[in-house]
Parts: C-alpha cells; structure tokens; sequence
C-alpha cells in the first residue's frame, strides 16, 4: 500500500495531492530558509493566521454574488488579502510603535484568528443552502482535490521558488549584514516586502494542502534541519528544499495509504523526525557530535593539566585526572608517574614554556594567538622558529 | 526675511558645487525619541586622508556615519557624497559596519562575505566568474587572511572577523571607506594590519574616516580629527583640532583632572 503511494500508483486523487505537496514542500523549504535567516519565522505564523477572515469574506462575497463559494482561487484571493493586511498591521505596530515584534505578531494573529472563527460560525448560520466546509482550511483537507487545484498549488509553487532563485543575493545579504547591504543599494524595504511577499504565497498555496495552522511547519523545520548539515548559505536553501519536498512526498503518501489520516499534519511529522535525526546525529552542530567534542575536549584539558602537575611535582586531586593518567600508564596507583608519563610531563611542561616565551614575542602574536592550552607548539610554529624560542628559554631546567 | 532665505540657499548652492569631496555633512540631526544623538553636526571630510571621529562612549559617531549613509533616517540634515547624492556614488563608498552588528553564526565562509563586496558587480544574476573570484583573494591578501577563504565565519577570531569585514570592502574598490570602531576588541597584530591597509588607501588617493574611542593612538593614525560628543567640538588637523580643551569639552571632565595631554588622560 505505502509502497504503491510512494510510488505514485495509489490513483488519481493520491496522485495530484502527493505532486501539490511536494511542490509546496520545496516551495516553503527554500522560502523558510530566508524567513529563517532573517530571524523573522514568527512573521509567517502571524500571516498564516490572517488568511483565515480572508476565507471567510471571500466566501460571502463569492454567494452573495450568486457563485460558488467554494471556488478555490476565489478564496485563496481573498486570503491573500487579509493576509496582507495582517503582515502590514505586524510591520507597522513593530516599526511604529513600542511594541517589539514578537507582542505584535501575537496581537495580530490572535486577533485576525478569532475574526475569521467568527466568520466562518455566521457562515454556518447563513442558510446558503450548501455546505461551506471552510474550517477544513484550518489543517489543510485533500479529499476530493480538483486537477485545477493542483494546478494551482504547483504553478504557486514553482512561481515561489523561480523568484527566490531571482532575489537569492540581495536576501542573504540583507539576512547577514542590513547595514551593509543598504550601502551596496539594496532597498532593505523592498526585499523584506519580497521576502513576506514570497512567504505569503507559500501560505496561501499551502492551505489546501496543510492548513494555515500547520504551515509555519513547513516555512520553520526544513531551514531548520538543512542548517545543521551545512554552513553555506546556497546549501542550505536546497537542502532545506529537499527535506520540504521529501517529507511532503512521504507525508502524502502515508496518508494515501492509510485512510483517514490527515496529510498535512503527517507532512510535518515526517519533518519533524527528519529535524530530529539531524539534530542528534548531524555532523558538527548535532547533539552527539557537540558531546563526543566537549568530551574530547575534557580529556585533553585533564590529561594536559596531570601531566603539568606531574612535572611539576604537584600533587593531583581531581579523581577524573588521575583515572585518565593511570589509564593511559601515565601515572601509577598510588599517583607517582611512570616512565612514560616522566617522559610526557616533560615534553609537555616544554610545550607550555615555549608557549610562554611566543606569548611574549610580539613577531609571534598571531600564532600566540592560537593558545589554548591543548594545542601543540610544533603545530603553530615552524622548527626554525621553535630553535629561537628555545635558545631565549636557555638550558633546559631540570625537570623532577 | 524671504530675501535673507534665498541667500541662506545661494550660499548652500555654492558651497555644494564647490565642495565635490568625498563626504560633505551639513546639520546632520539625528534623535531617538526626541533626544538628540546627533545635533546639527556640520563637517567637511578631505580627500586622500584618514580622518577619525573621536568622542565618548555615547557620543553619536556611528549613528553620524550611519545617518550619512542613509541607514538611519536623520531628523534634518543632509549628506553629500562626491558633490552628489549617495545613491549616485555608491560605487565609489564602502561601508565596514561594527563587527558585532552581525550574527556570525551565518552560514557563510570567509570567501562567502567577501564576495558580498561584489554585490554591485554582479546584480541579481550575474555570474560569479574568474575574475570575481581573483578579486576576492586579492582582497583577503590585503588583510593577510588568504589561508581562511575556506573557514566557517563563526570559526574566527574577533580580529579575524574585523579583517574579513575589510576584506569586503576592499573587494568593492571604492574611492571612500567608512569604519564603524574596525579596532574595537581586536588583537594588536590586526590592529597593525588594518591600520597599515588603510594607510595604503591613503597612499592610493583614497579617503578613509573611522570612527574611534582609543585617544592614545589618534595621533599616530589619523590625518584629521573630528572630536564630538552629540554636537561638533572640533574638527581639522590633528595637530590643531586634536587639543586638550576639546577632549576637555568632549569628555566633560571624565578624563584625569589636570591632565592637558591626551597621551597621559589615557593612562
């Protein structure tokens, strides 16, 4: 079953929802990434929210006029509107006012949400002789998905990602440094505009699919995830594409093959366990790695500062410095070095004089500026400049 | 009074057609919730020289920069850049803000920012060729960060960020360079570094203003001086504008009681 959906051989309707999704998978993914960058993820949730009276009044107008009021592209016009007017409301109450932007999103979404509920109930009250079923905007519903709408959601889709193609330089520039990309001509106003203007279409595109609930999902974890893979600004908005439009394409297809499970929430816990994998295990950023580092890290610092003390004749208290010298043979059970370990204290009690010495030469500043207590001198400095260090140290001293 | 209002604009007029420098600054006011940070601040930068804006903590100097470059809206005042707006000159100025106006967890390389001085080189489009990329480790040359081109921006030291911000600059070639405190928090051999580049500048015939807070190196970087604190206390020479009585009024009487020289206020 998952693998005739997977397969895009679970029929018609299967079919289009699954190739909508992937495209708005890919769509919010390369979108989000900007979003992200930019520090304003929230912004998208406030939008999102304000589609909902949008829906409401497009709905009226569309029966009043005697149409269907269910006509897509009727409805996501009308979204589209409010949803503009709710991004200005957040830019205008965050520029304008005290107000941070993080209260005015909220003020705005929760305010626009509850217009729109209440829109939709006098809606359902109105004997229109038809069933509305606008809340199914709230989560997205796929069941009975026209070709048109389809079409629809992937022209959006494609229409988003040529676009962010287009402005992908002025957008992390403006993402890393605004001051900078200001003086270099960039009109700051006119690519935050592009930027909610690209997010919006996302938002509007993706409410058939995923709902104005859920959508912030898909704008927010693909960046998110394709962050910990890489540190490169191109890699990350393809990856994050990528993730977008593979966990759109499970997503779907979990929810062909088993009827009754809604597509658009599994959409975003298809994400989220990618975002999970990818922050335990990425390589760098993930959970596991930054452990094994500081713990690696924790070793050198311990082993450095035994042998340090062993050099120095100091006794040594810390129990996991002891345990690591003994289990490298560097110490014995009652604490006295070994052969070996006399030889390390020595080398390193070397090592940390020399560094003394390139601290103090100002020709040396850079590579002194490397110190850090674990990093080995020959690794930072040429031989010849060791042998002058060395002859301004003098003899040897003795070491116990 | 009306004929005393169109002398007041002849005047102007004439001043601007004759003074074509690279950044002319006339009443320059700038005010976050009506306190002034900047307060009608007049000043002629001269060409092929290394200007620095000294002052206080406090005292306005970035937001003075980032007024005349047009990032923060000024209440009055305007700037001039080579006898025309900014928006004509923008090839000719190059912008190195505060190295920690950023979050260097971007994910950006070394190469990555400075290519970011080629923004008005390539456009949307344009593609990133030979030539562009030649430039670029030119420019990181210059700095001595020709090893770093590959390394994550968040990997760097304080003194190496301030050098790629350089770096960035340098790659966009331009005949006027602002520095917003490029010495703030960096370690002694990049302060050297940066200091000889934009000697170099100077050698070339470019100009340099920086702003600055460390008084006991004014004199040996910098050609002029503009001292402020909110409003314009001096400006010129170094020799004549850099004057006890002016750090006196900058400072107000923060600086050492009896101290007249600025080397020994420092200390």
């Amino acid at each position: 079953m998952l693998r005739d959906a997977l397969t895009f051989q679970l029929g018609y309707n299967a079919t289009l929802v699954t190739v909508a999704a992937v495209l708005l998978g890919i769509a919010a993914g390369v979108t989000g990434t900007f979003l992200f960058l930019r520090k304003r993820a929230l912004v998208s949730d406030a939008i999102a929210h304000a589609t909902l009276p949008g829906i409401g009044l497009a709905f009226i107008a569309l029966t009043l006029s005697g149409l269907d009021g269910r006509h897509l592209p009727g409805l996501l016009a009308g979204s589209a509107i409010t949803a503009m007017s709710g991004l200005f409301a957040v830019q205008w109450l965050s520029s304008r006012t005290r107000l941070s932007e993080d209260a005015a999103i909220g003020a705005v979404l929760s305010a626009y949400f509850s217009l729109g509920i209440v829109l939709l109930t006098v809606i359902q009250t109105m004997s229109t002789g038809q069933q509305a079923g606008l809340e199914s905007f709230l989560l997205g519903s796929t069941a009975g998905m026209l070709l048109s709408d389809a079409i629809l959601i992937a022209l959006g889709g494609l229409l988003v990602v040529a676009l962010v193609f287009l402005f992908r330089r002025p957008m992390s520039l403006v993402s890393f440094d605004p001051g900078f990309a200001s003086t270099s001509g960039v009109r700051l106003d006119r690519i935050d505009l592009t930027m909610m203007g690209l997010v919006l279409g996302v938002t509007v595109v993706g409410l058939k699919v995923v709902g104005l609930i859920l959508i912030v999902a898909l704008l927010i974890i693909p960046p998110v995830t394709a962050r910990l893979w890489t540190n490169r600004v191109e890699l990350v908005v393809v990856l994050s594409g990528a993730f977008g439009g593979i966990a759109a394409w499970l997503g779907a297809s979990l929810s062909a093959s088993a009827p009754d499970l809604p597509t658009g929430p599994l959409i975003v816990l298809v994400s989220f366990c990618a975002f999970a994998v990818s922050m335990a295990f990425a390589p760098r950023r993930g959970l596991l790695s930054s452990f094994v580092r500081h713990r690696r890290f924790q070793t050198g610092v311990h082993l450095r500062q035994g042998l340090l003390a062993l050099a120095q004749g100091q006794p040594i208290y810390e129990p996991l410095t002891i345990r690591l010298l003994k289990a490298r043979g560097f110490a014995r059970a009652d604490g006295m070095p070994t052969r070996e370990g006399t030889i390390r204290a020595a080398r390193a009690f070397r090592d940390e004089k020399r560094w003394e010495v390139a601290r103090a030469t100002p020709e040396l500043e850079l590579a002194a500026a490397l110190y850090d207590g674990l990093t080995q001198i020959e690794d930072v400095l040429t031989t010849d400049q060791i042998a002058e260090i060395d002859r301004r140290m003098g003899p040897p001293e003795a070491v116990q | 009074m009306q004929a005393r209002l169109e002398d007041v604009t002849m005047r102007d007029a004439r001043e601007l057609a004759t003074q074509d420098g690279p950044l002319v600054i006339r009443g320059m006011t700038v005010a976050y919730d009506r306190k002034p940070a900047v307060f009608s601040v007049d000043a002629t930068f001269r060409p092929g020289r290394i200007t620095g804006i000294i002052g206080p903590n406090g005292a306005g100097k970035s937001t003075l920069l980032r007024a005349a470059l047009g990032i923060v809206k000024p209440l009055a005042g305007q700037a001039t850049f080579f006898g025309t707006t900014l928006s004509r000159s923008r090839d000719r100025v190059a912008y190195v803000p505060q190295r920690a106006s950023v979050d260097w967890d971007f994910p950006a390389r070394v190469v990555d920012v400075v290519a970011q001085g080629l923004y008005r080189r390539l456009g949307l489009l344009g593609r990133f060729g030979r030539d562009h990329d030649d430039m670029v480790k030119a420019a990181l040359e210059r700095v001595g960060m020709e090893d770093f081109s590959a390394r994550q921006i968040g990997q760097l030291s304080g003194g190496q960020q301030q050098r790629v911000f350089l770096a960035r600059a340098l790659a966009q070639d331009a005949m006027l360079y602002l520095l917003d405190e490029p010495f703030a928090g960096v370690d002694a051999a990049t302060e050297r570094a940066i200091i000889k580049v934009l000697k170099a500048l100077r050698s070339e015939g470019r100009t340099v203003i920086a702003v600055h807070h460390d008084l006991s190196t004014v004199e040996e970087y910098f050609d002029d001086v503009l001292v402020m604190n909110v409003r314009k206390i001096s400006d010129g020479p170094v020799g004549t504008a850099f004057t006890p009585e002016a750090l006196d009024t900058a400072y107000g009487g923060r600086l050492e009681q009896g101290t007249r020289d600025p080397q020994k206020a420092l200390a």
